[in-house]
């Protein structure tokens, strides 16, 4: 089962995912922007970094790159792909998740361990957590503030796609954008949301930073082994025939 | 073939968190300066667009400013013909202002500008 990790010029986490795909067990392979289709992945992760240097708006030039029409193409046919932080920006801007990443309110570029809480647990990237309390993991960004109109706030509230929130150490999580336990002044203390359909997610906070014990903190691996178990189950479900098949 | 010049203005939309804005005015008082509020920060972008008309380049503006250069969810934009800069046919000819033909090319900068149709 093979987990492939999109290369944008200027992704700067990509190695880290792999590593951490490869610890969960998973194969891994990058994936050069430029391919025009996903070399019979399983699962796609677009990982942090800069992506085109973050010129006009984040993630939006590498919206555009040759490798995320297959990706859209994947994620329609129901394949799982996970952004985390940059991808997560690029998902969002190729509408393939809701919302828009603000510039934090701060203006800063804020980069330290943040405390999340998944508000599903039912989910391909989340069902290796177990039960909700609070997952240590850093955040590296400068434009991760999440932002949708009251309207579609409510709409994803309501449909279950808030999957993760900025929370207190405790575990509760913060109405007041501008708490400290809020990084970036994210509406709702939004932290990750997950497609309507339910296979695509993304996160601002960094999973694969939090991967092992001499990291600070492992339970980023909670979100990769959710992962890595959920396409190995597609995987074999689907046969050695149609895995890779576009 | 003509060459259009075209400015694309893209403002954060109303209601929407401008950090940017605020950083400016926490600065005006340091500047002495009491009247100014509601600071808004944009991006200009500037381009050419090379087509047979301006209507027919103002689409391809419009298209690429509502596809790249603004995010319709949290930006809006105005497009701005600053007039056509030459017609690439008669450049291998004369240079010059072109037979500017250039419909429009004569309206004041900015009389061009329209809403942008970001709400499609």
């Amino acid at each position: 089962m093979k987990v492939g990790v999109v290369v944008f010029p200027g992704s700067n986490c990509d190695l880290d995912t792999l590593r951490a795909f490869r610890l969960a067990g998973a194969e891994a392979e990058p994936l050069w922007h430029e391919s025009p289709d996903l070399g019979g992945a399983a699962a796609v992760v677009l990982p942090g970094g800069f992506a085109y240097g973050d010129y006009l708006r984040a993630g939006v030039i590498a919206r555009f790159s040759p490798v995320m029409r297959a990706v859209a193409d994947f994620a329609a046919g129901g394949g799982l792909v996970l952004g985390i932080c940059n991808g997560f920006q690029v998902l969002a801007e190729a509408r393939l998740l809701p919302g828009a990443l603000l510039r934090n309110r701060s203006l800063r570029f804020v980069c330290r361990q943040v405390a999340i809480v998944p508000e599903r647990l039912d989910t391909p990237f989340t069902r290796a957590i177990g039960e909700r309390r609070p997952l240590r993991m850093p955040v590296a960004h400068g434009e991760g503030c999440y932002y949708a109109d009251e309207a579609t706030l409510d709409a994803l509230e309501a449909a279950g796609q808030v999957l993760f929130r900025y929370a207190r150490p405790d575990g509760s999580t913060p109405e007041d954008p501008l708490d400290p336990a809020n990084p970036n002044g994210s509406l709702r203390a939004i932290a990750g949301v997950i497609s309507a359909a339910g296979n695509v997610a993304g996160l601002m906070p960094h999973p694969e930073r939090a991967a092992e014990p001499i990291l600070g903190s492992d339970d980023g691996m909670l979100l990769v082994r959710s992962l890595v178990e959920a396409a190995a189950e597609r995987a074999a479900a689907a046969g050695p025939a149609r895995v890779g098949g576009r | 073939m003509t060459e259009f010049r075209f400015a694309v203005n893209v403002l954060p939309r109303a209601g929407i968190l401008d950090p940017q804005g605020r950083a400016v005015e926490a600065a005006l008082p340091h500047l002495q300066i009491r009247a100014i509020r509601d600071v808004r920060v944009g991006r200009r972008v500037e381009l050419t667009a090379v087509a047979d008309s301006t209507a027919e380049a103002r689409a391809l503006v419009e298209r690429l400013a509502g596809e790249l250069l603004s995010n319709p969810l949290i930006e809006s934009f105005t497009v701005e013909e600053l007039g056509a800069t030459s017609s690439l046919a008669s450049a291998a000819g004369a240079d010059g202002p072109g037979p500017a033909g250039a419909p429009g090319a004569g309206a004041a900068p900015g009389a061009g500008a329209a809403p942008g149709t970001a709400g499609r």
